[in-house]
């Protein structure tokens, strides 16, 4: 029964493989692509409520026993990022069906998506830290892929600075493992996190966690290696972005949140109170920044995503049980509004042929529900109740006053304003205001593209009504990767 | 022999950040490839290098090696042959649709 | 008008080096699930056989002789590797498991024989079809 914790994993593995074989017939990538997606999705709900009812599932591949072999985890964190990730995915690929064009998808697109989630959903599985790596590089080479699919001279010249950090990063990663193996002698990680209790080495570990710190944020883009993502993300079309905006950088995410609660916390001091709150501080403010000055759309998205994702490193610097539920809580707010925001700019740059925001206006007139959908993103990533963006940041904010960590608990109140007047001017810009686009353009039909954002709109109404249960699940996670003890009792088998 | 690898690896990775601070698009990409090889003998080093019989298949040698290094380096070389391909391609196809390989160039107007 | 420079030497040796490599490319994979060898390695060495044909010869005549499409060969060596894993899941045992037996064959003795051979075979598909559609791509965009 163990096994079925590898399926979201080798599911699009296999798939992809066929469609590799069948790479000249669209079509039938299309079609078996998109069943693929909606059965991951149902598997990962599955598999969700299965690790709440029966606690943590780990596998051992191939049979050999836990520190020696190479452990596949899910816990309530892993399946609950899983099933976000497929939420997400499953999104953008029926958004690519209708976006994408016919000479892109002949290019590979399926095969590259499919194996990008593999790499996805194999990092918040694997319970091993070289492995974990592996699966970085699986989803890093097919995001290489999806990142210059098209092959235009913007995307070109921009993803090769994209490989180049992401190559640096990943050698940096190997770097680390090397340090932590002379250290403890494994490449387990409850294995890892017991040996690290037993030693004695605060300033090496020290070292390693800043090591790894870095690998994980040039990933998740945080201060001062974000300046990658806002020009690489501009490049692929709306479907790409989408994705890669709600899934790669929450992979960093969850590998920063995985390390420092179940290895690196011991020093609590120096590498959360000290390391995460200053990056996070930091990183929230340029991205706010970032967003507040520019004018184009996608760009705007992107600085957007580099502010909010320091909202859950904070969370976890922060390290009270309130803070790192509201973290939890805000990752699964984030990976719902993120991608729908760059959906809807798709959907703008479709109906204007463009995403600049000074050349857009009016389109409250031609197309209203895309307008009102757009608008409940909008204050949803504002942050305003009753919607999943508040009950995610009220925790954070509360549990950083708790804590008396009163500046970057004010830094957040005021990123909080900055988000409000960045989603307001896009509004105000693309949706009221004079009709900039002419009377054909305004009757281009929008409402096959709306369809695949409207589960993603209906979840972040449904987070904000229902956060009783949800806040209640995210605690469960908190608590439960705060006490690591479990985690490394289910692997270990003690 | 630790001492030696350890001067060698710290070679690798001076040379490479050289040939990363220039501006030839395939320098660059060489930057990568030797800064995979100095990583991979880091990683075979830090676990000390060890000489013996290989475990599990024997019972009767004085000492054994760890083979969990080794199987992590072999990984590591696989990714890097396949991440190096990529970036090959993808710098070639960079070349011929902007004709320079000077990176100079490829820098993009700060505005847009 | 360039005259077209005598590939006699290399076109003869080649015939004879591109057996050798080809035969000593087949033991590495053999050999591979417990001793020096295995999947990547023989697909590497493979390819590198055939590149030496594309050399010697040149591209359309070889295209003519070898009408293997190697992307599809890429998706088959995938489906193999990871078949293997899920083969042993069906019949309960965890994802990857490997088995091993002694059979005894005519003409080579008694031989091991192991399911990680199968998955080594996947390998070496993906191995040699992704090296050479790399380079054959560059060399065909070259002209």
């Amino acid at each position: 029964m163990n096994n079925i914790v590898i399926l979201p994993i080798i599911i699009p593995f296999i798939i992809g493989a066929i469609l590799i074989i069948l790479y000249k017939r669209h079509a039938v990538q299309r079609v078996i692509s998109g069943i693929t997606m909606l059965i991951l999705l149902a598997f990962s709900v599955f598999l969700a409520i299965y690790v709440y009812q029966h606690g943590t599932v780990v596998l051992e591949v191939g049979g050999w026993k836990a520190p020696f072999g190479i452990v596949i985890v899910a816990d309530m964190l892993s399946t609950l990022m899983l099933l976000l990730s497929t939420l997400v995915g499953a999104a953008c690929m029926f958004f690519a069906f209708q976006t994408i064009a016919l000479d892109r998808e002949k290019q590979f697109f399926y095969p590259l998506f499919l194996f990008l989630m593999v790499g996805v959903n194999g990092s918040f599985l694997t319970g091993d830290l070289f492995n974990l790596f592996v699966f970085f590089e699986v989803m890093l080479i097919s995001s290489y892929g999806l990142i210059v699919h098209g092959g235009t001279g913007y995307q070109l010249r921009e993803s090769f600075k994209y490989v180049i950090i992401n190559v640096f990063a990943s050698a940096l990663f190997v770097v680390a493992i090397a340090w932590i193996y002379s250290i403890v002698g494994t490449m387990n990680m409850a294995h890892i996190a017991q040996r690290v209790a037993e030693l004695d080495q605060a300033g090496a570990l020290n070292i390693i966690a800043i090591m790894l710190f870095i690998v994980f944020a040039s990933k998740g883009a945080l201060f001062p290696l974000h300046f990658w993502l806002p020009k690489s993300y501009y490049g692929p079309p709306a479907a790409i972005a989408a994705l890669f905006g709600g899934l790669l950088t929450k992979v960093g995410i969850y590998a920063i949140i995985r390390t420092f609660t179940l290895i690196f916390n011991h020093n609590l001091e120096f590498t959360h109170k000290g390391l995460l709150i200053t990056i996070a501080g930091v990183t929230m403010f340029i991205g706010a920044l970032g967003a507040i000055s520019q004018f184009d759309f996608k760009r705007l998205l992107s600085y957007l995503i580099i502010s909010q994702v320091s909202y859950m490193v904070m969370g976890l610097g922060i390290f009270t049980p309130l803070a790192v539920a509201g973290a939890i809580y805000y990752i699964a707010h984030h990976m719902i509004v993120e991608p729908a925001l760059f959906l809807f700019a798709g959907v703008t740059q479709k109906i204007t042929g463009t995403t600049d925001l000074k050349k857009m206006g009016g389109l409250i007139g031609t197309h209203p529900w895309l307008t009102w959908m757009f608008f409940i993103a909008a204050i949803s990533m504002a942050g305003i109740p009753p919607l999943s963006g508040f009950f995610s940041k009220f925790p954070i904010i509360l549990g950083g006053f708790e804590a008396q960590h009163y500046v970057i608990s004010g830094v957040a109140l005021l990123v909080g304003l900055l988000t409000l007047i960045t989603m307001m001017k896009i509004f105000s810009q693309v949706f009221w205001g004079k009709q900039k686009h002419t009377e054909e353009q305004g009757k281009i039909p929008v409402g096959k593209l709306l369809l695949p954002i409207l589960p993603l709109i209906a979840l972040t109404i449904i987070l904000g009504f229902a956060a009783e249960p949800m806040f209640t699940y995210s605690m469960g996670v908190a608590e439960e990767i705060m006490n690591p003890t479990n985690y490394i009792e289910s692997v270990l088998k003690e | 022999m630790e001492l030696l690898m350890s001067i060698v690896i710290g070679i690798i990775f001076s040379v490479t950040i050289y040939l990363f601070m220039s501006k030839n698009l395939l320098r660059v990409v060489a930057a990568t490839l030797l800064l995979s090889h100095g990583v991979h003998l880091l990683l075979i080093t830090m676990s000390g290098l060890q000489r013996g019989a290989a475990p599990i298949l024997s019972f009767d040698a004085d000492a054994y090696t760890d083979p969990l290094p080794q199987a992590l380096v072999l990984t590591a070389i696989v990714i890097s042959f396949g991440v190096t391909a990529i970036l090959l391609v993808m710098s070639y196809r960079t070349y011929k649709v902007h004709k320079t390989d000077d990176l100079e160039e490829l820098r993009g107007s700060a505005d847009e | 008008m360039m005259q077209k420079p005598n590939n006699m030497m290399l076109q003869t040796l080649a015939r004879l080096i591109i057996l050798i490599i080809l035969s000593f490319s087949i033991y590495l994979l053999l050999a591979g699930h417990n001793s020096p060898g295995g999947g990547f390695v023989g697909g590497l060495m493979t390819a590198s056989a055939i590149l030496i044909l594309y050399l010697s010869f040149d591209l359309k005549s070889i295209q003519k002789a070898i009408k293997f499409d190697y992307i599809k060969i890429i998706g088959m060596g995938l489906l193999f590797a990871s078949l293997t894993g899920v083969v042993s899941m069906l019949f309960g045992f965890p994802f990857l498991k490997h088995f091993f037996d002694y059979f005894t064959l005519p003409i080579l003795g008694e031989v091991e024989l192991t399911t990680a051979m199968v998955f080594d075979l996947g390998v070496y598909f993906v191995v040699l079809a992704s090296a050479l559609t790399i380079i054959l791509t560059i060399a065909e965009d070259d002209k």
